[in-house]
């Protein structure tokens, strides 16, 4: 069994969506998610908030340095994401695919390196 | 038949076998390079009945010796998947189905188009990476990083090694079809040395027919096998006496193979029923009006190919309609047609051009056309061909009395 990354990329320089459009969209990655229970692919789950909450802690000869924002100031920023468990890389895209409809954003897919206990 | 003849003729089938195997395309590949290896020193001057069952078995003992001795995670894998085999006859040969599964994981939609021509081409053809570089028109080193970063991608991300299921097919089709057009290329017109690379073009035949047996539904895979089998209908033809080209309208078309152009013509004539016309039906269709009665119909041809350049808006689909161009509308209205194309380093723009150029009388610009496609060709037949037409131009025109 393998595990991915499927990472929501979130455009942060669109507008934010209307109340309605966000409680819509929990309703189909909801639903996703649900499906992923039964099918037992999911791991995890979770969306983020927006990339001005962000901290950086950096470390530099053994001591810290903190700065506030995220790794890169790009307006793509990291919008939430699942990690689920399949087969092989034809699971984990169709998978990605049933999330790309759901969410409206860009998925990209990344396998794991290292999984605890494997 | 020598060792390089076998190692041409089974590379490809025995690393797809031993993929199958070890689950691993990195160790498939070297498990076989150490069986050649060993056939170097072993096989002498007497080659075993079966050397590709030879082969896949060596092949598959050095993996279980190699991965007996390492303790990494991949080997490990690799191992486990090599007991958990059904009980194989001790020779086991390559399967046909593992160069299918084999294709289908090089040309996935995951990969780049590039990355999956090179790679199927690497490890389906056989072909080296520098034959690989000027299908491609791109430096060696970049086609070598390319082919490196795909096999990395497919063993990192999991990608499966099977043949997809049929909902899958119209899109992972699609690439298939691309490789095994440029493998059969590749052959007819092969990168250096001789002019055709024989098992190249007998190898992407094959595989187009196992394609069109797995899926005889799909319009453009009955089209790809159809345009293969008519254009290979014709090489026999294609070489005269001393090895020089002969272009089509020179061909002796009785050397022509007729029981391919029958078979490419009846496939041509299932497409034309189904009426879905796509790139490879279209091709097939101008190649099935060249091999169709005594002398070329060009007005047929220019037709499907100004339906063709509606389908596949290329610069090299418009070359060639330029040749259609000239046939029927005169070199003056073929020369315009070609004069903004962009094709970089592509010998034929420059030799089409020197023959339209010709054509009009224009010497000196002509022999300039000439001389710059003789630069760029690195086929020896076809570099020995443009400069014998280069020096026709070069001697002056004979007289009606010295013929």
């Amino acid at each position: 069994m393998k595990q991915y990354l499927l990472a929501v990329q979130d455009d942060e320089s669109a507008p934010p969506p209307s109340e309605e459009d966000f409680r819509d969209n929990l309703a189909r990655t909801g639903k996703v998610t649900a499906e992923m229970r039964s099918a037992g692919a999911w791991v995890f789950v979770g969306g983020l908030m927006p990339s001005h909450a962000t901290t950086v802690v950096r470390p530099h000869n053994g001591t810290i340095t903190m700065t506030d924002g995220p790794f890169a100031e790009t307006k793509e920023q990291l919008g939430g994401f699942w990690v689920i468990q399949c087969d092989d890389l034809d699971q984990a895209l169709a998978w990605a695919e049933k999330c790309a409809l759901a969410c409206g954003n860009p998925i990209e897919v990344r396998p794991f390196n290292i999984i605890p206990g494997d | 038949m020598d060792l390089d003849s076998v190692y041409r003729a089974e590379y490809g089938r025995c690393v797809a076998t031993l993929t199958r195997l070890l689950g691993d395309i990195g160790l498939a590949e070297e498990a076989v390079q150490d069986a050649f290896a060993v056939a170097v020193q072993k096989w002498g001057d007497t080659l075993p009945p079966n050397p590709g069952a030879w082969i896949v078995t060596t092949a598959r003992n050095r993996a279980i010796d190699h991965l007996r001795r390492e303790s990494t995670r991949d080997a490990r894998h690799a191992q486990a998947l090599l007991l958990r085999q059904p009980d194989e006859p001790q020779e086991v040969g390559p399967v046909r189905d593992d160069e299918l599964r084999m294709i289908f994981t090089c040309c996935h939609t995951s990969l780049s188009p590039l990355a999956q021509t090179a790679l199927t081409l690497r490890l389906i053809g056989g072909l080296e990476v520098g034959e690989i570089a000027r299908a491609y028109l791109a430096p060696e080193a970049t086609v070598s990083q390319r082919i490196l970063r795909a096999k990395k991608k497919i063993r990192d991300a999991g990608i499966p090694y099977r043949v997809p299921e049929a909902a899958e097919l119209p899109d992972r089709l699609p690439p298939v079809l691309t490789v095994l057009y440029l493998v059969f290329n590749e052959g007819y017109t092969s990168t250096s040395g001789e002019l055709v690379r024989t098992d190249l073009c007998l190898e992407a035949v094959r595989l187009a027919r196992s394609l069109a047996e797995l899926m005889p539904d799909e319009p453009e895979v009955i089209g790809l096998l159809a345009l293969l089998l008519l254009t290979e209908a014709r090489r026999p033809a294609r070489v005269g006496p001393s090895g020089e080209l002969v272009v089509l309208a020179e061909q002796d078309r009785s050397l022509w193979n007729r029981d391919l152009i029958a078979e490419g013509h009846e496939l041509v004539r299932q497409c034309l029923r189904r009426a879905q016309p796509g790139p490879y039906q279209l091709q097939a269709a101008i190649n099935a009006v060249h091999t169709d009665g005594p002398a070329t119909d060009w007005t047929q041809v220019l037709a499907l190919y100004d339906q063709l350049l509606r389908h596949s808006p290329t610069p090299i689909v418009a070359l060639n309609r330029a040749v259609a161009v000239a046939e029927v509308h005169g070199p003056a209205q073929a020369l315009a047609a070609i004069d903004e194309l962009d094709l970089p380093g592509y010998h034929l723009l420059p030799a089409t051009r020197a023959d339209l150029l010709t054509r009009l009388g224009r010497t000196a610009d002509a022999i300039a056309a000439y001389d710059e496609a003789i630069a760029l060709a690195t086929n020896d037949t076809e570099r020995t061909f443009l400069e014998t037409r280069r020096a026709r131009l070069a001697r002056p025109q004979p007289g009606p009395a010295s013929r």
